[in-house]
């Protein structure tokens, strides 16, 4: 029962980050149209941003300190950082613990902007030419944005902690009744899935709401009907592709702690949010997420010992498994959309 | 048709003829042109560096071929000689090798067997490499030296810690420096014995592939055999980023030590995982729980941050070791590049320095010639002590750094500090036990 | 010629003499000088170019006709070279055998994945295949190990059983042949400062992949390759005309899976060792992008495209600074450092930074590829000649 809890607990840590980069690529994907394989590097880059901050907060000049000594034998060079002059020592290191979640904000306009460039630059040329043409286009824009970053930051892992205050973790068995020390689960994992779940009903929210997310939503039914009403739709559409961006972004800025980001982590997450949002159906977000959590919860199950002695491999394979069994029953996945993406 | 199984286009580059011009074609054949596959004719020779520059261990590969560019440079006669000086056999003399000048050309692995290889073979066809070096992972090593032995040169491996390197898959033309699993569960299992106890009960994760699975048997003999149980070994991806669902139920199995049988991004992440899940501060079975990592990579390892604290593993070399050796290599390193060598920079110039010196003891660049020097040949002075290169599988014996996570780093490179040197002894094992033939020595043409 | 129109018989002829005389076109510089970096025409890239050739040609019957985009076409390379590597273990190193159980593996495989997959279109079909390889490669790499020989692959050993071959001298390894003429063997023709290399390997490859060209003429000029172009322009159409597209669509996915097969089988003649990750989905990706960089639906779009992408990989990826430095050696000193410091970035390491450069600028300014740059070029020769014989090249569809 206890590993149950725990390996649905992980399910659902899983789930949000698949959720999350699912969400983003299928608003541009699923409903723009556009095959977007640059939808890993914005992940990417949101997690880079977290990286970046942190890195501006610790920018430090040099002080030498004759007591100790280097590697090579001269006196030890002592990084100061600015911040420590500024706020002084100990709020300079609490702002500093505090990078990531600091990074939200600072990662916000940054993909959006990086979003609102993409499509005016890029994009907007390619909604009429063929999806090899887009495919290519935003493949190589993918490789493009990943050697930069591997060229500034290299292509090891870069370690960046969750602040202090979340770095443990608490036992979550207790709190419903288990024996104690059954049920451990990281503070941070928890902040990760409530996040997701506020970002997602935001987006969701945004579009159930809002006049603006009406005009989309009726955008994607029939764009063409809209655009006669006298509606710019194409300028909505460059703000949904901000926002993919920035929902993108915001998924990779709190996944740093979990996962130490490298460059390649985008493509490493690009062909699992492509399964997960077709999975989910073309064109429908609530398919989206559902895929995305229903995936993370199978593939923490599968991950058990006592599933691999029975099926042994079963975990290499099991978001594959089941997307072709889904993809046999359900014609349009979970819940897609006739005639989405089909020819 | 005439055979010449590999080109010679080593000897034409750089040969006088080439300049002249032939004007009526002419057919070699292997045996009158040259006694090997491409026999250095002028004044250069040239080494064929192929490391991993894009992909996931791309770092690693760049470290690699810092160290071949430093090597290059003392076999030259450049800089300050670095392990030349201390290097026990002498026969190098800065001067190239055998007088002529080292030159080298770069590949990139990509870190995937095909690209490998179709990098060496550019090595081997177009640029007349005689000897191929580097890597940093076991499939790629190989599958090049699996190469090397058709093609008929030298095959230096680099970072490539599987037994099967120089045990099921081992090729008379390959040579290995580099450690493997067998011998870090053997220097292993004592220390974790001394430190944690003789009746722990071990939990492994192991990443699903062929490395993987030497090592976790190699760790798991040597702590069974001390007396440590065997709890559960489970598999994990290799592509598998979040290791979540994989820590998160170990507490409950009844273990009280988590063996991470991964390495680099893998290890860096199932670290993270396992750290972050609160393993290292619970208690099971009375007893604090703790974490292994069989293998260390210090590039790799700071990755995981300050995660690596206080836990076990081993690794071939370390740049604070105090021998003179190493010394030497670390401050020529570090006064080129501004910080410290890593470990697969420390083998990969070790090998292109034993290769060098190899030539020069046997007087000749042929394949066969150089294994021959190779084969059997003792030397200290390179930062891991008295070593043997044994005959039998082309394998180095030294002795084995037990390395643990630094408490208080004083820098970002300061990240291990070394509990004990395992002496050769301890991790010596029999030839044979794992298969494989070695064959006959292969020159080419 | 061969059943071809007039136009076709010219492009296979000038395939045929591009491959043949592959040795001299792709060594254009002298051994030795600075420019020899560029040179391609060594076996072993010679080889590389007509294979993925052959993988491309291959894909492009099912994307090029059809307009079905197989994410998994690797699959069927690498069950293509596991079952020719273990023909050369089993039974014997000739690559005749080798060669044939590649297509045959890469053709059975394909029926099975074709048959569940093309249930389905658009993007749900590609998810499938995707989905298909990207299990077979997990399993290829771990637990299939006994089969595949996991990470470490499979190479011939001396001591597998090759109940066809007598049994080896000893101290020879086992090396790929056909009839006992070595893939490895070359001749070579040094002609002044130039070293032409004529390999037996790259031979045997050119002349298969010229028979696949020529039945990928024509397929796409058959009455089936018409059904098959029916399907990607209209499907239900032709569904109302009362034909059924499925089995058209099902023989067109097996024959690019046999032509997957076929290279799969090829590599393994040509350097004797299979690796898992030749069905990871980058591999399955990369042929993608090799047609559509090519030109989709040309015929020799997918041969240019796999050319272009596989001399990134191999030439730009080996220059390093040091070569930088020899090139611009005549500048002065810092100048010549600032040169290189700007160039550094694109070549050894950076090679994916001008590949992934290349791939947006062909797609943003030739949308048909590569053949539609050929295509401009021809098209601004032929304006100089005679202004009023343009129509013709325009008029030209990209086949």
């Amino acid at each position: 029962m206890e590993t149950f809890i725990l390996q649905t607990l992980n399910g659902l840590d899983k789930g949000s980050a698949y959720a999350l980069i699912a969400l983003g690529l299928t608003l541009i994907f699923g409903t723009l149209g556009v095959v977007n394989f640059a939808h890993g590097a914005l992940f990417m880059i949101g997690a880079f941003c977290a990286v970046t901050l942190s890195r501006i907060l610790t920018l430090s000049y040099i002080v030498v300190d004759e007591s100790k000594t280097d590697f090579l034998g001269n006196p030890l060079k002592v990084d100061v950082p600015y911040v420590f002059d500024i706020f002084g020592q100990s709020t300079g290191e609490a702002i500093i613990d505090w990078a990531v979640p600091l990074a939200i904000i600072f990662s916000i306009p940054i993909m959006i902007a990086i979003g609102w460039i993409m499509e005016r630059g890029l994009i907007k040329h390619f909604y009429k030419r063929p999806h090899a043409d887009q495919i290519l286009v935003t493949f190589g824009l993918a490789i493009v944005l990943q050697e930069i970053i591997k060229y500034y930051y290299g292509a090891n892992p870069i370690p960046t902690p969750a602040p202090e205050a979340f770095s443990g973790s608490f036992d979550f068995g207790a709190l419903i009744g288990f024996d104690a020390n059954t049920i451990i689960y990281p503070y941070w994992r928890i902040v990760y899935f409530i996040f997701a779940a506020v970002i997602i009903g935001a987006v969701f929210a945004f579009l159930q709401f809002t006049t603006f997310g009406m005009v989309v939503r009726a955008g994607m039914a029939d764009r063409e009907t809209v655009g006669m009403l006298g509606i710019n739709i194409d300028r909505r559409f460059t703000i949904m592709f901000g926002l993919a961006a920035a929902v993108a972004g915001l998924a990779g800025v709190m996944y740093t702690p979990i996962v130490s980001p490298n460059y390649h982590m985008g493509m490493d997450f690009l062909v699992l949010s492509f399964v997960v949002v077709v999975v989910g159906g073309m064109g429908s977000l609530p398919g989206a997420v559902l895929a995305g959590f229903l995936l993370g919860i199978l593939e923490s199950f599968a991950s058990m010992r006592e599933v691999l002695e029975l099926v042994p491999g079963i975990n290499q394979i099991i978001i594959y498994l089941v997307a072709i069994v889904i993809l046999l029953t359900r014609p349009r996945g979970l819940m897609g959309r006739k005639g989405v993406m089909e020819d | 048709m005439t055979k010449s199984t590999f080109t010679r286009r080593g000897a034409l580059k750089t040969s006088a003829i080439a300049g002249a011009g032939v004007a009526m074609p002419t057919i070699f054949t292997g045996s009158s042109a040259a006694a090997f596959t491409n026999e250095p004719a002028g004044s250069s020779v040239t080494l064929g560096f192929n490391v991993p520059q894009t992909g996931p261990y791309a770092d690693e590969g760049a470290d690699e071929l810092r160290a071949y560019e430093l090597a290059v440079e003392h076999l030259n006669g450049g800089g300050d000689g670095g392990m030349m000086n201390t290097f026990s056999s002498k026969a190098l003399q800065g001067n190239g090798i055998l007088g002529k000048k080292v030159e080298y050309v770069t590949g990139d692995t990509q870190t995937k067997s095909d690209a490998a290889r179709a990098s060496a073979k550019s090595m081997i066809e177009k640029d007349g490499a005689v000897m191929i070096t580097g890597g940093s992972s076991s499939g790629v090593a190989v599958a090049v030296q699996a190469l090397c032995q058709e093609a008929g040169v030298i095959f230096m491996a680099g970072l490539t810690h599987s037994n099967d390197t120089t045990g099921k898959d081992k090729k008379a033309n390959g040579f290995r420096h580099f450690f493997n699993s067998y011998m870090s569960g053997a220097a292993l299992a004592p220390i974790l014995g001394a430190n944690y106890g003789t009746d722990r009960k071990a939990y492994h994760l192991t990443a699903d592939y062929n490395w993987g699975y030497t090592t976790e048997e190699a760790v798991r003999t040597s702590t069974e055999a001390m007396g440590w149980e065997t709890v559960a070994a489970v598999k994990t991806p290799l592509t598998q980023t979040d290791f979540s669902s994989y820590v998160a139920p170990v507490l409950q199995s009844g273990a009280d030590v988590l063996v991470l049988n991964h390495y680099g991004g893998n290890m860096v992440n199932s670290l993270t995982s396992a750290v972050q899940f609160g393993l290292r501060e619970k208690e099971a079975n009375g007893k604090n729980f703790e974490i292994v990592v069989p293998l260390y990579s210090r590039l790799m390892a700071r990755g995981a941050g300050a995660n690596v604290k206080g836990i076990f593993g081993s690794t071939n070399w370390h740049w604070s070791l105090p021998d003179e050796g190493t010394q030497a290599f670390v401050r020529s390193f570090g006064t080129k590049y501004g910080f410290p060598p890593s470990q697969a920079a420390h083998t990969c110039y070790v090998q292109a320095l034993l290769y060098a010196d190899a030539v020069e003891r046997a007087g000749s660049f042929n394949p066969c010639a150089v294994g021959e020097a190779l084969e059997g040949f003792e030397f200290d002075g390179m930062g891991n002590g008295k070593t043997l290169y044994r005959a039998e599988d082309h394998q180095c014996f030294k002795d084995v750094l037990v390395v643990k996570g630094k408490e208080n780093p004083t820098s970002e490179f300061d990240l291990l500090e070394i509990v004990e040197i395992t002496p050769v002894s301890q991790v010596t094992y029999d030839a044979s036990i794992f298969g494989g033939e070695l064959g006959a020595c292969n020159p080419g043409a | 010629m061969f059943g071809l129109d007039r136009k076709d018989t010219r492009l296979l002829i000038l395939v045929a003499i591009l491959t043949m005389a592959a040795p001299f076109l792709l060594n254009p510089f002298p051994e030795g000088s600075a420019m020899a970096q560029f040179n391609a025409g060594y076996p072993d890239l010679m080889q590389r170019f007509v294979i993925f050739g052959i993988f491309a040609i291959g894909f492009n019957i099912l994307f090029g006709l059809t307009g079905y985009l197989s994410f998994g076409h690797a699959a069927f390379l690498g069950v293509g070279s596991y079952a020719a590597i273990w023909m050369m273990k089993l039974l014997t190193m000739n690559v005749i055998p080798a060669i044939f159980m590649g297509v045959i593996f890469g053709g059975l495989f394909a029926v099975i994945v074709g048959y569940i997959s093309l249930r389905r279109s658009g993007i749900y079909f590609s998810i499938l295949t995707l989905a298909f390889a990207q299990m077979s490669f997990a399993l290829a790499y771990s637990v299939l190990t006994p089969i595949t020989g996991g990470e470490t692959g499979l190479q011939p050993k001396t001591n597998d059983p090759r109940i066809l071959d007598g049994t080896l001298a000893d101290g020879a390894t086992p090396k790929a042949n056909i009839f006992g003429l070595e893939m490895s063997s070359s001749f070579e023709l040094p002609l002044g400062s130039w070293l032409f290399t004529f390999n037996t390997g790259y031979y045997l490859a050119a002349f298969v992949m010229l028979a696949s060209f020529y039945v990928a003429i024509r397929i796409f000029r058959s009455p089936f390759g018409m059904m098959l172009r029916a399907v990607k322009s209209n499907q239900q159409r032709m569904t109302y005309t009362g034909l059924n597209p499925r089995p058209y669509t099902l023989a067109a996915f097996v024959i690019s899976g046999m032509y997957a097969g076929l290279a799969g089988g090829l590599m393994v003649a040509m350097d004797t060792q299979v690796g898992p990750e030749r069905m990871f989905w980058t591999a399955s990706g990369e042929v993608v992008l090799m047609t559509i960089l090519g030109g989709v639906g040309t015929l020799i779009g997918p041969v240019l495209g796999a050319g272009a992408i596989k001399y990134m990989e191999n030439i730009i990826s080996k220059i390093n600074s040091d070569i930088l430095h020899t090139w611009f050696a005549f500048l002065p000193d810092g100048l010549e450092d600032l040169v290189v410091t700007l160039i550094y970035p694109f070549i050894g390491k950076g090679w994916h930074l001008t590949l992934g450069i290349i791939f947006m600028l062909v797609v943003i300014f030739l949308p048909g590829g590569l053949v539609e740059g050929g295509q401009r070029i021809a098209k601004l020769f032929s304006r100089k000649k005679a202004d009023d014989n343009t129509s013709d090249v325009a008029k030209a569809p990209a086949e």
